[in-house]
């Protein structure tokens, strides 16, 4: 195919073929950038969490008298294992994705707590059994004994007065990197420690806490016996039975503790709800995606449908001096193949710009580079598709146009 | 003579309805998608108490030991710095505020305990802020000092619990305490929450938490700490607090301070004031740092990132839209109106001039972006809609005000200028001789 008539040509449209590339380059780096965001969104919303989110609810118990929750707790987890379905039941100070944070920065030794690098973590604490309630998944080491249960109580400063703990490996890596956690002593401050007994599963804290998605998984496990600020219970069922055991445990709840507050949620709920602003972002971002490039391609049909129409007597002559319809369909692809290979050249330059202005400014990533001959393909296969309709008209114009004036 | 090409720009576009359709469309598309999110951003990056903020100021020191690792003071006060500023009454207004979340119940009303926020203030809080009364009014300064049992209720709240009737001098139960409701609100949504917003920098972005609802319950500073002692949460702490949710002698940092002020002397005698607090307290042994710091609201707002950089992002994708859709209407303007270069050049030989040829071409391309502005102003009202529809914290904010309804049309008549002008303007230069020629 000669490419050179095709360019003599485009020189004669200059302002529609500059508009046109223009328009495909934007897009280009409109759609590689938010597609990357699109994957980064879709990557926080499906995180992993080493619990069995399907079978895990969470009642929300609030208002309840400090001096009584020694005794009511117990007593309401007794009553809550009763509801049929029930497989564990235990009171946990928070879960993930709920936005209560209990945080605080740990180190590897005694006085380290203001250094710089010490690793801000999640304190997660729970009743006997907590472990079989929210499902965590033991990689080594073992769970917490009733002795372990009955010697930790929450403190005066949030802070339990057991001297066991069980880890993430994301946190193991951060604190020992290469070295086996088992055994290894946490501190918090000068006089707290805890021995690590176990690692279990990378489980998510309850926000993200502007830690980045490194620091996510940062989280510690300490036992705990019932009293004050424990509330939240959980409840776990097979998947099938959870919405009835939710509501049975709610009305159970309510009557053990008239005077309490008692909200119930599936954790699938807290992880919906979580993610309720990156999924509307997402969503925002795919029909942006589809409506421009809707729009991109109507008008690559639009010109191309005008071109042709101007160009019908050329076409005719064309054919008529011998030019198969071949080659009058091959016309016009060449030449949407060069708009969009000078659209998409001036787009991923654009793309990478603009991944650079976000990446300072909206704690963005670098988009690896694939992302740019993989959104450069798609408009190619846009353009080729949008003017296929033109071009095949464009191919049926007979030869006997060039006999016709006008 | 507009009549006439009026009617030749509606003949013009009957004769490629799709093509004209399309055009129509992307305007309006492009239009809707910009202005949804432009009205979005407006409207969360608007100043929270119009006329006054440039004399609110937030006062900050820094009690954190020496070998602490912030490099400014922390977003919030320790309680004795916070008490301690406050009760020197150097300001023409000051208050300060805590939240903290408590269990309230209306003995004469026959409903559940509800879990409510409160927070806790100082008798300023209500003139500074513009609050406005449906019934009652504030506290005195008085109540402040003798940690009076009142409260005052969000209007939603009184709807709640005494179905919207005056309420005042009726009882509520804050945790186990009886307080006496002098005032009732009306409704007042500040955005952002200003007063409560800290914490910006370390939200990634995620920011939208600062623009939730006011408190529904407001109690004297004093009051609040008392009936709901246990419950309060530090903001920050660098050593361990004695007493959960009892944090007066706490290493924390929890309670923050507003003050106004009324013109730049007293600003600058403030901002003295708090520098030779720090020096002060330093001088005692109970600062190590005396780094002090004031901005105003505006500048606090700012220094946290109110504004979320997903409506950020949203709104540089919308107008990188919008431009795509103009290049494009603007390509097949131009490829529409030099198709009819023969036409034009006849016109230009019966002897139109090319200010009317210009004219007739703006008329085509004006109508197209009036009707696209339309489209885009109805299609602006459905992304409002579907905004408000989503369960963001601001979602109940949005709405299009008259700046933007004005923004919109204008919008609207630049954009289709924009897209008419240069395909109007080549047409006219279309040479009647060589047009002729060819014909």
């Amino acid at each position: 195919m000669e490419i050179q008539p095709i360019l003599a040509a485009l020189r004669k449209h200059k302002i529609p073929t500059a508009l046109i590339v223009l328009e495909i380059a934007l897009a280009c780096a409109v759609l590689c950038n938010a597609v990357f965001m699109i994957g980064q969104r879709l990557g926080e919303i499906h995180l992993s969490n080493a619990i069995d989110e399907s079978g895990v609810s969470v009642l929300d118990v609030r208002g309840l008298d400090p001096e009584a929750m020694a005794a009511d707790v117990p007593r309401d987890l007794a009553a809550l294992r009763g509801i049929p379905g029930v497989t564990a039941a235990a009171a946990f100070n928070s879960l993930p994705l709920t936005n209560n944070g209990w945080n605080s920065d740990v180190a590897t030794g005694p006085g380290k707590l203001f250094e710089k690098n010490a690793p801000n973590v999640m304190m997660y604490m729970f009743t006997e059994s907590g472990d079989k309630a929210l499902g965590l998944q033991l990689l080594k080491g073992r769970f917490f004994t009733a002795t372990e249960y009955a010697d930790s109580k929450l403190g005066g400063s949030y802070l339990p007065s057991g001297h066991v703990v069980l880890v993430t490996p994301s946190l193991a890596g951060r604190l020992w990197p290469g070295q086996p956690a088992l055994g290894k002593q946490i501190w918090i401050g000068d006089d707290l420690h805890y021995t690590v007994v176990g690692i279990v599963g990378n489980v998510l804290r309850p926000s993200e806490n502007g830690q980045g998605l490194s620091g996510f998984y940062h989280s510690l496990f300490f036992p705990i016996s019932p009293g004050p600020n424990i509330s939240n219970y959980v409840v776990r069922s097979a998947p099938a039975d959870r919405d009835r055991v939710l509501r049975d445990g709610v009305r159970k709840t309510e009557a053990l503790l008239p005077n309490a507050v008692v909200k119930g949620k599936t954790f699938t709920e807290i992880r919906d709800k979580y993610f309720a602003d990156s999924r509307s972002m997402v969503w925002m971002l795919v029909l942006v995606c589809v409506v421009m490039l809707a729009v991109t391609a109507f008008g690559i049909v639009g010109l191309t449908s005008f071109w042709v129409g101007q160009r019908r007597r050329q076409i005719g002559i064309r054919r008529a001096v011998g030019a198969t319809r071949a080659h009058i369909l091959q016309y016009f692809q060449t030449e949407n193949f060069l708009l969009s290979t000078a659209g998409v050249a001036i787009g991923m330059l654009l793309a990478f710009g603009i991944n650079l202005y976000l990446m300072q400014h909206y704690q963005m990533l670098r988009m690896p580079w694939y992302y740019l001959p993989a959104s450069a393909i798609a408009l190619w296969l846009l353009g080729q598709l949008a003017v296929l309709g033109p071009a095949l008209r464009a191919s049926n114009v007979p030869p006997v146009v060039a006999t016709r004036g006008g | 003579m507009f009549a006439y090409y009026l009617d030749l720009a509606i003949r013009s576009l009957k004769r490629n309805p799709v093509l004209t359709f399309l055009m129509v469309l992307a305007i309006a598309v492009g239009i809707g998608a910009s202005m949804t999110t432009l009205t979005v951003m407006h409207i969360l990056s608007g100043d929270p108490l119009p006329g006054r903020s440039a004399n609110i100021y937030y006062p900050q020191v820094d009690a954190t030991p020496a070998d602490w690792h912030n490099k400014n003071p922390l977003d919030m006060l320790d309680y004795r710095s916070a008490v301690d500023l406050w009760s020197a009454h150097r300001a023409d207004r000051q208050a300060l505020i805590v939240d903290s979340s408590v269990k309230v119940r209306a003995p004469e009303a026959n409903l559940p305990p509800l879990m409510l926020t409160m927070l806790s203030t100082t008798s300023d809080f209500f003139p500074m802020f513009n609050v406005p009364f449906e019934y009652g009014s504030g506290w005195t300064p008085a109540d402040d000092e003798n940690r009076a049992r009142v409260a005052i209720i969000s209007g939603n709240l009184n709807d709640r619990l005494f179905g919207g009737k005056n309420s005042v001098g009726k009882t509520l139960r804050l945790k186990d305490s009886n307080v006496r409701i002098v005032g009732v609100l009306k409704p007042w949504r500040p955005s952002p929450q200003f007063y409560t917003v800290v914490a910006g920098n370390y939200a990634n972005g995620d920011t939208a938490g600062f623009y939730g609802k006011p408190e529904d319950v407001f109690v004297p500073f004093q009051t609040g700490l008392e009936v709901n002692d246990g419950a309060f949460q530090q903001f920050t702490c660098w050593g361990m607090p004695s007493t959960p949710g009892h944090l007066q002698n706490s290493p924390c940092v929890w309670v923050s301070l507003w003050v106004e002020l009324e013109g730049a002397a007293k600003v600058a005698s403030y901002r003295d004031f708090i520098a030779s607090y720090a020096q002060q307290q330093k001088a005692l042994g109970r600062f190590t740092k005396t780094d002090t710091r004031m901005l105003d609201l505006m500048g606090w707002l700012d220094y946290n990132h109110v504004l979320p950089s997903d409506v950020k992002l949203q709104t540089w994708l919308a107008f990188a839209f919008l431009a795509i859709c103009l290049f494009n209407t603007v390509g097949l303007l131009l490829a529409k109106f030099l198709r009819r270069a023969g036409e034009i050049g006849v016109r230009r030989a019966l002897g139109a001039s090319r200010r009317t040829v210009l004219a007739q071409c703006l008329t085509e391309a004006g109508l197209i972006g009036f009707i696209g502005g339309v489209a885009g102003w109805l299609l602006t009202l459905v992304g409002l809609w579907l905004v408000r529809s989503q369960k963001m914290p601001y979602s109940d904010l949005v709405h299009l005000d008259v700046a933007m309804f004005v923004a919109t049309f204008a919008l609207a008549v630049a954009v289709s200028l924009l897209a008419g002008a240069l395909p109007a303007l080549r047409a006219s230069r279309v040479a009647p001789a060589l047009q002729l020629k060819t014909l």
